[in-house]
């Protein structure tokens, strides 16, 4: 498997420019929580704006359209930094900065070890998702796909 | 149907199996360790012979409650190291039986979606804090008792298997473990704001509930609250 690893594509609305004080709670955990993805094992890659260290600056869809993407060696690698580490807090604290969306805002989908996505490869893919639902070529943690396109919940794509 | 009828079936042996006294104890022993655990080790822990504890051992293995692990002690290898330790640990498999069948966890996977749909995490939270509270208070403590040992029976009833760690409580067990799985930040953040209401429904401010999430383990653990006095 390990030719193949994870990329992940989040998209967020912030409830309002990212100086504002309301906005705080989530810009001040910014540097710590990247560096703790930096220091995760499975970490392989993360997009930054050169200067700024973070993504934060790269606005493909307007001012209020935040994009993190980051490649990782596997699923559980993903996952556990995810879910298993002080990112889990700011994930439940997402309301506070981020607009609900009706639609996916995450996708993942495997990329060939060593490959850097583009932000507009990523977000063809958040767009298959949005189109057609998780498959192989576009799924979230809950329908899950592996690099040979085997769901384990269900069917193997045809 | 037939996924149903066969997934109980081996649930229903996997139960059968902890009717033996002997077998309940060793059972008991090893789900509560933090270390894979080795035959002498559970004889000793559950009070039993080893050549007995071994064969209650591999049933409950068989029956699926159990996992089995070989793994050479840190630092011996190659040849004349002798063969791997045989250890067992707590299997990760879910057992349930319900007569008649019921299915509680197909319809609270469709409720979660539905509060991740309508962006309820805040209402859900809500519900949760104030059951947590009515917990609480139905198990108010003595005045005496020290505040952990009375939270942490509590959570024991629940099935969180508190343990210390040092001067925290941590949570061997998620009780919601394959839901979480699925929707981790509502079922976390649900999960912490019932152990919030059951700590404000005993009136307990010396305790404080926070997300501090593991490997292993429910993610909620509960510290000390910090305290004013100088040393």
């Amino acid at each position: 498997m390990t030719d193949h690893h994870l990329a992940l594509l989040n998209v967020g609305r912030i409830r309002e420019p990212l100086d504002t004080p309301a906005m705080a709670g989530f810009t001040e955990a910014l540097e710590p929580i990247n560096a703790l993805a930096d220091a995760s094992p499975g970490f392989v890659w993360r997009l930054t704006d050169g200067d700024a260290g973070d993504a934060t600056s790269i606005r493909p869809y307007g001012d209020d359209l935040l994009v993190n993407l980051s490649v990782w060696e596997s699923r559980e690698t993903l996952w556990n930094f995810t879910y298993r580490t002080e990112h889990l807090e700011l994930l439940r604290r997402r309301r506070e900065w981020f607009v609900r969306v009706d639609e996916p805002i995450i996708v993942l989908w495997w990329v060939p070890a060593g490959h850097r996505p583009t932000v507009g490869e990523a977000l063809r893919r958040l767009e298959r998702l949005r189109r057609d639902g998780a498959g192989p070529e576009a799924f979230t943690f809950r329908e899950f796909y592996d690099p040979e396109g085997r769901s384990p919940r269900g069917v193997p794509a045809a | 149907m037939t996924d149903r009828v066969e997934g109980s079936a081996e649930s229903l042996e996997a139960i059968a199996a902890l009717q033996d006294p002997v077998r309940r104890r060793l059972y008991d022993y090893v789900a509560a360790q933090d270390h894979e655990v080795g035959r002498a080790e559970a004889a000793d822990g559950a009070g039993i012979q080893r050549t007995l504890a071994a064969f209650h051992l591999d049933r409950l293995a068989d029956a699926g409650l159990l996992d089995v692990v070989f793994r050479r002690p840190a630092g011996r290898g190659g040849p004349g190291a002798g063969r791997p330790a045989k250890l067992y640990r707590r299997s990760a498999a879910d057992h349930a039986v319900s007569l008649p069948p019921r299915d509680y966890r197909a319809v609270a996977e469709v409720l979660a979606e539905v509060v991740e749909v309508l962006g309820g995490e805040e209402a859900a939270e809500a519900v949760a804090r104030r059951r947590g509270r009515v917990i609480g208070g139905r198990t108010a403590g003595g005045g005496d008792e020290d505040a952990g040992e009375g939270v942490v029976t509590v959570l024991a009833g629940l099935g969180y298997e508190p343990y210390r760690d040092g001067a925290v409580i941590r949570l061997r067990n998620c009780p919601f473990h394959s839901l979480a799985e699925d929707f981790p930040p509502l079922v976390c953040g649900l999960n912490l704001a019932l152990i919030e209401g059951i700590l404000e429904g005993r009136e307990e401010p010396g305790l404080t509930a926070r997300l501090d999430p593991r490997r292993g383990g429910c993610c909620v653990a509960l510290r000390q609250a910090s305290k004013n006095k100088t040393h």
